[in-house]
């Protein structure tokens, strides 16, 4: 099976080590991968902040870049989520774009949904003898619907101690430019969410979305706390290996 | 609608996030709420079905709104009530004030009711001498209070049960206990005698059934059925969009608006009125007023965008979820109406995008109020094209217009996209840290004071990827 990374411009400047452990995990899996090299980023900070005008020729590279992708996969929901939700919006009164957009939007996953619906994978044969907690990203939970597959994924690893995190549906506060317009009450949010981190016990918390991640992550080191933040790829990379 | 605040929503934020009692109060009670929603949606059978009914309702109703507004009008002059139509909020009040005054009233009584807010009614009606007196529990804390709702279904969601004996004792002039039985005894006694003296019963509109031309009203305190029968005069005011065609239509309304609300399966009280008293009736009102209020509906109706949020049944659902909400409160706002549903439809009944254009960024965007909605509005969709139209109406800052036109330059093309990326790892270099960037840095304050900043890596995975294949 032949598939390209959208590797989303957070994952592809802070986080390379969780595309690499995406790459390990996917070609284990039987998977070859390409790198379309004309992609940049899905637009999602000028367009989520209403600049739309800024954000299309932009997601237009995203359009041409994987047009002869047959899967595309990608470490962030809210990525994914720009294309499939808001491309059509954007692309409304450009029948041609918009139906790119749409094509695009078909064959575009998030890598759990990727490893659990198309390559059929539910075990990878990971094991990771750690207290794990789970955030589930609002994108991925409530516009792709697939948060089912990291927990399908998650269950299968041996030796896990998985532990739910409360209000682990609560957003976490980031919200692209929302975090940095109204920071204080996106600190209060992430705060909340630390401190129900915390409150597990856990020594990793997981995620699929690289954007929630790292603002969580920003909160929890500020803090000083040793809870080690990871996406599910570099869980299951790890867990694989071990 | 809502008089402008001072401070813009970023500073009324930073002010309501001190109050600690506030915060804890809504915390507990949208956590219960929510609770008690979800045991709700879990009870009731096909749950989805009864929100696509709702939202098939909703916007059938909106979409032909002239024609139930008329056949409403008709059923409610038969029912021997009188309709008066309310452009804005102005008129409203003179409608309203003008009938208080022909019937030479003194003494009012008022149910619980969000339009009335909507339009200032109180302070209106007290400028020209009248009593008001709010007859909810929580309407009437606030009364005392002088304060506004914080939550259109719980109005008094951020005060506690101290504060609220505090607010009683001071009328008291003695110690009133904070306990529940307390505090309702209190209000009841002083309340009942309100009710009894009141010269007119003002309340607002649940849901107007048109083929009927009846008023629904629903409490938990039977304070709207009180305010209905006793005082001579009723006089209900409704948004222009609270209506529903059929009885059949209320049952499902009826059936979501509780649940949605408290978990309730049905409010302790429905009441629902039809004009005033006929021959042959054994109660009801002698005179019976309906005024329908416009006051900015008009304009979402024609705005195709937007008049789904028209199709709203003030179930407050997606306040008990949202997690803005839930950390500012109501009051942050600013507005008349909080929460998602009030970021979105302020502006627009507003007509003032500027000002009220800053409560579509108080979202993340997150969408927990769009998948609980009964009426299946896609509030996130609407912020999100509210931020836009903000934008292109040109009430962006310039700075951040400046931003963004530089990171479409470098981000729409790969070559300048990696140049970027180069000069972002490179420059950051002596203020990173282990990984992170932890200064206090101007320009990146609003993110470090609270977060430490993940540093862009040495090399991208673009950098790595390509070295890999070589
Ligand atoms: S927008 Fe939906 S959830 Fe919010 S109050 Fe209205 S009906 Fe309820």
């Amino acid at each position: 099976m032949k598939a390209s990374i959208f590797i989303t411009c957070i994952c592809d400047s802070m986080y390379p080590q969780v595309g690499e452990a995406m790459v390990r995990v996917l070609e284990k899996l039987g998977v070859t991968l390409d790198f379309p090299p004309e992609q940049t980023c899905c637009g999602q900070p000028a367009l989520s902040s209403g600049y739309w005008e800024y954000a299309r020729p932009v997601a237009e590279t995203m359009l041409t870049a994987f047009k002869n992708s047959q899967y595309v996969v990608a470490p962030a929901g809210s990525c994914i989520t720009a294309v499939k939700e808001y491309y059509p919006i954007l692309f409304e009164k450009d029948p041609e774009k918009y139906r790119q957009a749409k094509e695009l939007s078909a064959k575009l996953f998030e890598f759990s949904e990727f490893v659990v619906k198309i390559l059929k994978k539910e075990d990878v044969g990971a094991r990771f003898p750690h207290r794990v907690t789970y955030h589930s990203s609002c994108h991925a939970r409530r516009f792709l619907n697939t948060d089912q597959y990291v927990r399908t994924l998650l269950t299968n690893v041996k030796e896990i101690d998985y532990v739910p995190l409360p209000h682990e549906e609560a957003c976490c506060g980031f919200g692209g430019t929302f975090s940095v317009k109204l920071p204080e009450i996106s600190e209060a949010m992430v705060d909340e969410k630390a401190r129900n981190i915390m409150e597990t016990k856990a020594d990793v918390l997981v995620g699929v979305d690289l954007s929630c991640l790292m603002n969580i992550d920003g909160r929890l080191k500020k803090q000083k706390t040793n809870v080690r933040v990871m996406h599910v790829a570099e869980l299951l990379d790890e867990g694989m290996r071990l | 609608m809502s008089e402008r605040p001072t401070l813009h929503l970023r500073d009324r934020a930073v002010k309501a996030l001190k109050d600690d009692q506030m915060r804890q109060a809504v915390r507990k009670a949208v956590d219960r709420l929510s609770a008690n929603k979800d045991k709700a949606a879990r009870e009731l059978p096909n749950w989805e079905e009864w929100r696509e009914q709702t939202k098939l309702i909703r916007q059938h109703t909106v979409n032909h709104l002239d024609y139930y507004l008329k056949l409403l009008t008709d059923n409610v002059k038969k029912a021997g009530g009188k309709v008066h139509f309310a452009p804005n909020a102005e008129a409203a009040r003179k409608i309203i004030a003008d009938l208080c005054k022909e019937y030479n009233a003194k003494k009012i009584i008022k149910s619980k009711s969000m339009v009335t807010e909507e339009i200032h009614l109180n302070t209106a009606l007290e400028a020209v001498g009248m009593e008001v007196v709010e007859s909810d529990l929580a309407e009437y804390i606030l009364q005392l209070a002088g304060e506004t709702p914080s939550h259109i279904i719980v109005p008094a969601i951020h005060k506690n049960r101290n504060q609220i004996a505090e607010l009683f004792s001071k009328v008291a002039g003695k110690k009133v206990e904070s306990d529940t039985p307390a505090l309702t005894a209190f209000a009841r006694k002083i309340l009942r005698n309100k009710f009894i003296s009141a010269d007119v019963g003002i309340t607002g509109c649940n849901f107007a059934v048109a083929e009927t031309g009846s008023i629904t009203l629903v409490t938990n305190e039977g304070n709207a059925r009180l305010t209905t029968t006793l005082p001579r005069i009723v006089i209900s005011v409704m948004g222009m969009e609270r209506v529903v065609p059929t009885f059949e239509d209320l049952e499902t309304v009826l059936s979501m608006l509780p649940r949605n609300a408290t978990g309730q399966k049905l409010t302790s009280y429905v009441s629902v009125i039809n004009g005033s008293r006929q021959p042959g009736d054994i109660d009801g009102c002698e005179k019976f007023h309906l005024v329908i209020v416009d006051n900015g509906r008009s304009r979402m109706l024609a705005d195709e965008e937007y008049r789904q949020a028209l199709n709203c049944i003030r179930c407050g659902a997606c306040f008990n979820v949202c997690p803005v909400y839930r950390q500012i409160g109501g009051h942050a706002y600013g507005s008349v109406y909080g929460g998602p549903i009030g970021s979105v439809i302020t502006p627009l009944l507003e007509d003032d995008i500027d000002f009220w254009g800053e409560l579509p960024y108080a979202s993340t965007l997150c969408a927990a109020c769009t998948s609980v909605c009964p009426a299946k509005i896609p509030l996130q969709d609407l912020l999100f094209k509210l931020r836009h139209r903000r934008v292109s109406d040109g009430y962006g800052q310039v700075v951040e217009k400046f931003a963004f036109n530089m990171w479409k330059r470098f981000f729409k093309l790969p070559s300048t996209y990696k140049f970027a990326m180069k000069v972002a790892s490179l420059g950051q270099k002596p203020l990173v840290n282990n990984g992170y960037i932890t200064a206090k840095l101007p320009l990146l304050a609003n993110w470090t004071n609270s977060r430490y900043m993940r540093a862009a890596a040495d090399t991208t995975f673009r950098e790595r990827w390509e070295k890999r294949k070589k």
